[in-house]
């Protein structure tokens, strides 16, 4: 009788201890560091800030850093920089900017614009904006658009653009404009700001709204195509914009507009999913999904801006366009013509950034954070 | 005596017939015969009362003995909490009572109106269907039941089988499955003399709850008795959560965590003079909640909101299973309404306000043919109707036509059991708009076998190997955008080998103890998962998964005599499990998302007089929330996490009629964790509960 009852506690006893493998204590997320490339200090632009996303409600949007000089590449530096911050970046990144000494990050989920300093990530302020997008700048302000205007208000779906002084850092003036507004692109006083409406399918928005800066009033819409997203403008006063299309029977195209006449100029019968304007060169990737192919189709495109004409050129060149899986970024470094297309895979798990020499061969590659998007550069 | 006898000799002879008509029917899938058959069975010969109320009685007996050596006998293994073990455990619904079974990882978002669903030895949510009184609840549109909305107020039992259940006999659904969760309401029991039975109950404590519950029994007659249960839920759900890195340090509420419920549920039970029964059932569940999102920085609060319609009408007719032929027939109808209220996603409309209503047609027929005293076959065939509709752009309007057909045999000697099935699948999807996913059919097969090696009933070896797979649910074919028509099922193949051994030990202080312990080895293959097409917000659901799952449970259960009247019941379950991503040659060294390699429980109950004291602990291993390499498992690590819980109960009697008073403390140590990522659960929280029986 005592062999059985001592036996019942023994078996609880070592169960208690096996199982209780203890926690660990609260900890900072860690950064991490890797060498990509041998040190170039020649190299004229210091480096590049890496936002990536993160997946929806995994609060996982991570900014990295990639040293031009040093080679080095640093992966998840804001918890590092701003132990302070509850649950840390947040959820969602959706653009950077890096304008002055400063940083500018947008998170979509988390509704905010985390303003860091541009040396050291460390937060200077938090400016919250409900569902914000994306951001640009213009003489000492920026702009951020965001697709809610009034939060709880059923009757107003269109979305805003909020100006921001750059030394006091507050919302100084707002606009209404379309409905989902995405990209914006200023040339001159004007800014332009990509509607999508993509929140009400099939009535989507197919403007551009036209922003006077001095006096921060909408003055016009310009219609496009359904569902615009990208806005990027080149030297000569044009922008090129993209519009996603229905996803079913309208197909993703390129506009270029002219913004003397704010009027369509020209359309690319190319599907194009984002782009960045160098010089005279407009770098852009497509992805769509194939239906019968059960996969995505993906292609890369160089186009003159100064002629408006498709280029035979590639930027990749040597096959390294079959490892990426979904290109989700895309950048020109001014000084040396490389370019960055960055990979998000399978989104949920870490994606690769690729930088290619102007001739399209791989120079280097490396893991980044969850679904790499967006760039910045710093000098 | 003898004109009894006779007409018992007639009823037989007259079932038999129609048994014969429906195997000849059933063959030629002629499925409106079920209807026939129930026709013709409603004529009852009278019959003494005494007689009837024997078998009455025998049938109880038998349940009885046999369920209690199912998790013995059963090839396959098998989970069991009934009757007073249930009330016992501190769980409020289902999904917290599945938590002390083993190979299963409860998704808990938190909460009383948080969605729980369970994962049973990894193959997915989507692989476990949920019976209720022998019908499968259903969900074609997502094809998740979520297990928080079955309260245990009027349960009386839960059963987790993982393959089938450990027989041939039962409706085609049944072999349709990876796993299984039977979920069986109380059946009204009278004894002699008895009338009637009502039980009113109440619970509160955290989160703002008030619950009270009424249930009535009422015998009609010998023959007939009938069930009223019916509940309200109110809760606030509010909560305390805590986040901290070791320098921030940040606790809030959770909010729009509120839930109102309502459930109501009638039923007869009739049992005709041959010993051969049927049942009809109502259910009728509503309610409306706040859903609370992810805790992400930033955002803690949200505004979204849901409202839930659930109705459906079963009724089943079961011949007495003593006989050569036994025939077994089920039919149901289901209507279910959900709307989701975004009011942060503003449309040219105004908020984003979906609505979807799902229709749900169900017959089933099962027959049964002992060909020798050793040798059964049965044949089962159901049809199913279902059909979505919804108020979604480019909404296909999908219906689906589903025929199972299953065909199995058992082999039953002295010291071996052997089960095979072949299970038919015919499916058919239309769609009133743009393109349906067109024809399915698929032939899957089970092999079970129960091995008593020695001349000791106490050891058992056992081993199943099972082959079924998921349909896509009209979710991953049609939702807009989403949606893609070209998916093909997806596979899960399993293989299990384990032992039980049993043992009841006379004038010792352990009077019983029961193992199970059971290696698997299981492969899901053409999982279907979202993969973003054009970009974030552009998903499209995909054929790409392979995942090779691993493990090992055990399962303990001892029942003490510790003298001087306490009785104690102790159990331990432990789980390892390997689950492993390998789609791609990339080979992933960590467990696939949210399956820990080590999880484990363990519980306490003691009986004194009139008091109960509980105990017990649930401990999950380290996961990750995403896939993960060397690199990045240090950004999807999740913190084990492990709760006390204790309760203590007093029964006593007030005016000759039962009352028992429970207090439950949950999460004793006040420990802060998350199931599912960016989702806190509750802090220390506290239950009463109070039962009045008459």
């Amino acid at each position: 009788m005592k062999k059985h009852t001592s036996l019942l506690f023994c078996i609880l006893i070592v169960f208690c201890i096996v199982v209780s493998s203890c926690r660990k204590d609260p900890s900072v997320i860690p950064s991490q560091e890797e060498l990509v490339f041998p040190p170039n200090p020649s190299s004229t632009l210091k480096g590049m800030y890496i936002l990536n996303e993160g997946n929806m409600n995994m609060n996982k949007a991570s900014l990295d850093l990639i040293d031009f000089r040093t080679g080095k590449y640093q992966r998840n530096i804001y918890n590092q920089a701003n132990p302070e911050v509850t649950r840390g970046l947040g959820d969602v990144g959706n653009d950077i900017l890096v304008y002055g000494s400063k940083l500018y990050v947008i998170v979509n989920v988390s509704n905010k614009l985390e303003v860091l300093d541009a040396k050291t990530a460390k937060r200077i302020k938090q400016i919250d904006i409900v569902n914000c997008r994306y951001i640009t700048f213009s003489e000492g302000k920026v702009y951020v658009s965001a697709y809610l205007g009034k939060v709880g208000d059923a009757s107003a779906p269109q979305g805003i653009v909020a100006q921001i002084d750059t030394a006091s850092l507050t919302i100084e003036k707002r606009v209404d404009v379309g409905r989902q507004p995405e990209e914006m692109a200023i040339v001159g006083q004007k800014l332009y700001v990509a509607n999508s409406g993509g929140y009400s399918p099939p009535d989507y928005e197919r403007t551009l709204s036209v922003i006077d800066l001095p006096s921060f009033k909408e003055i016009k819409r310009i219609d496009v195509a359904i569902n615009l997203n990208r806005v990027k403008a080149d030297r000569y006063g044009d922008l090129y914009v993209t519009s996603r299309g229905d996803y079913y029977d309208i197909p993703s195209r390129l506009f270029v507009i002219d913004t003397q006449k704010d009027a369509v100029k020209k359309v690319f019968d190319i599907a194009a999913s984002n782009l960045w304007i160098d010089d005279d060169i407009a770098y852009l990737y497509a992805t769509s999904w194939s239906y019968p192919l059960q996969k995505n189709t993906i292609s890369y495109t160089m186009i003159n801006v100064k002629d408006e004409t498709v280029l035979d050129r590639k930027f990749i060149t040597d096959g390294t366009e079959k490892e990426i899986v979904v290109p989700y970024g895309i950048k020109v470094n001014p000084h040396t013509k490389e370019v960055y297309v960055s990979d998000a895979r399978d989104y949920v798990t870490p994606g690769k950034l690729y930088c290619f020499d102007p001739a399209g061969n791989k120079k280097w590659s490396v893991t980044t954070g969850d679904i790499p998007a967006h760039f910045a550069f710093i000098n | 005596m003898k004109l009894n006898a006779l007409s018992t000799l007639l009823q037989r002879k007259r079932l038999s017939r129609i048994q014969n008509l429906y195997f000849t029917l059933l063959v030629s899938m002629a499925l409106c015969c079920p209807f026939a058959v129930f026709a013709q069975t409603d004529t009852t010969v009278p019959q003494s009362k005494a007689d009837t109320a024997k078998i009455l009685q025998l049938r109880q007996v038998n349940i009885a003995t046999v369920r209690a050596g199912i998790r013995h006998t059963s090839a396959t293994p098998v989970q069991v909490l009934r009757g007073a073990e249930l009330t016992r455990l501190n769980s409020f619904s289902v999904a917290d009572a599945l938590r002390f079974f083993s190979g299963v990882q409860l998704k808990d978002y938190g909460g009383i109106g948080g969605l729980k669903t369970v994962n049973v030895r990894s193959l997915g949510s989507m692989h476990t269907a949920v019976f209720y009184d022998g019908v499968q609840l259903g969900n074609v549109q997502n094809g998740q039941v979520d297990l928080s909305r079955f309260s245990l107020d009027n349960l009386e039992e839960i059963a987790l089988y993982n393959g089938q259940r450990s027989q041939i006999y039962q409706p085609a659904k049944a072999f349709s499955a990876a796993s299984s969760i039977y979920i069986r309401s109380a059946r009204p029991e009278f004894k002699p003399g008895e009338q009637r039975h009502i039980r009113a109950g109440l619970k509160t404590g955290s989160f703002g709850l008030i619950n009270p519950s009424l249930r009535w029994q009422e015998k009609i007659s010998e023959h007939l008795s009938a069930t009223l249960s019916s509940e309200w839920l109110h809760a606030d759900g509010r909560y305390k959560f805590r986040y901290t890195n070791g320098v921030y340090d940040t606790t809030a509420r959770r909010s729009n965590t509120d839930i109102t419920s309502m459930r109501l549920e009638a039923g007869l039970n009739g049992l005709m003079t041959d010993s051969s029964s049927w049942f009809v059932k109502g259910y009728q569940y509503h309610s409306q909640r706040g859903l609370p999102g992810a805790v992400v920085a930033n955002k803690f609060d949200y505004t979204q909101r849901q409202w839930d319609r659930n109705t459906f009408v079963q009724a089943g007719y079961q011949t007495n299973d003593k006989g050569r032929y036994s025939l077994m027939v089920n039919a149901k109808y289901a209507h279910d309404y959900l709307r989701y209220l975004d009011p942060e996603y503003i449309t040219t409309s105004g908020f984003l306000d979906n609505r979807f209503k799902q229709d749900e047609l169900y017959i089933s027929a099962a027959g049964r043919l002992h060909l020798l005293p050793v040798w059964d076959i049965a044949l089962s065939t159901d049809y199913q109707l279902n059909k979505l509709d919804a108020n979604l752009y480019r909404f296909p309007f999908p219906t689906r036509h589903t025929i199972l057909t299953a065909l199995a045999s058992e082999l039953k000697l002295k010291r071996f059991n052997l089960q095979a099935s072949l299970l038919g699948s015919f499916i058919r999807d239309e769609v009133r708009e743009y393109t349906s996913a067109g024809n399915k059919h698929e032939f899957t097969p089970a092999v079970l076998a129960s091995w008593q090696p020695f001349d000791t009933e106490d050891l058992r070896v056992r081993a199943f190997y099972k082959s079924i797979f998921r349909m896509p649910t009209f979710n991953d074919l049609y939702y807009t955008f989403i949606g893609n028509t070209l998916l093909r099922p997806e596979y899960t193949t399993q293989y299990n080998f384990g032992l039980t051994y049993h043992h009841t030990f006379l004038h010792q202080s352990l009077v019983s103890l029961s193992v199970q312990t059971d290696a698997y080895y299981n492969r899901v293959k053409d999982k279907i998962v979202a993969v973003p097409s054009q970009n974030l917000y552009r998903w499209t659901m995909y054929n790409i998964g392979v995942v090779g799952i691993k493990g090992l449970e055990t399962n303990i259960q001892t029942v003490w005599n510790a003298g001087n009247g306490i009785g104690i019941q102790a159990g331990v379950n432990y789980t390892y499990q390997q689950a492993r991503d390998i789609t791609s040659m990339e080979r992933y060294k960590y467990n696939i998302p949210y399956i820990p390699m080590h999880s484990a429980s363990l519980t306490l109950g003691a009986d004194y007089k009139h008091f109960e004291f509980n105990y017990s602990y649930i401990y999950t291993g380290e996961r990750y929330n995403q896939l993960s390499t060397d690199q990045n498992q240090v950004y999807n690590y999740m913190q084990p996490w492990y709760t006390h819980d204790v309760s203590a109960g007093y029964n006593f009697l007030l005016n000759k009629q039962q009352l028992k008073f429970q207090l439950e403390i949950n999460n004793l140590l006040n420990q802060d964790r998350e199931i599912i990522a960016s989702f806190p659960m509750p802090r220390r929280f506290y239950r009463l509960k109070l039962q009045y029986t008459i």
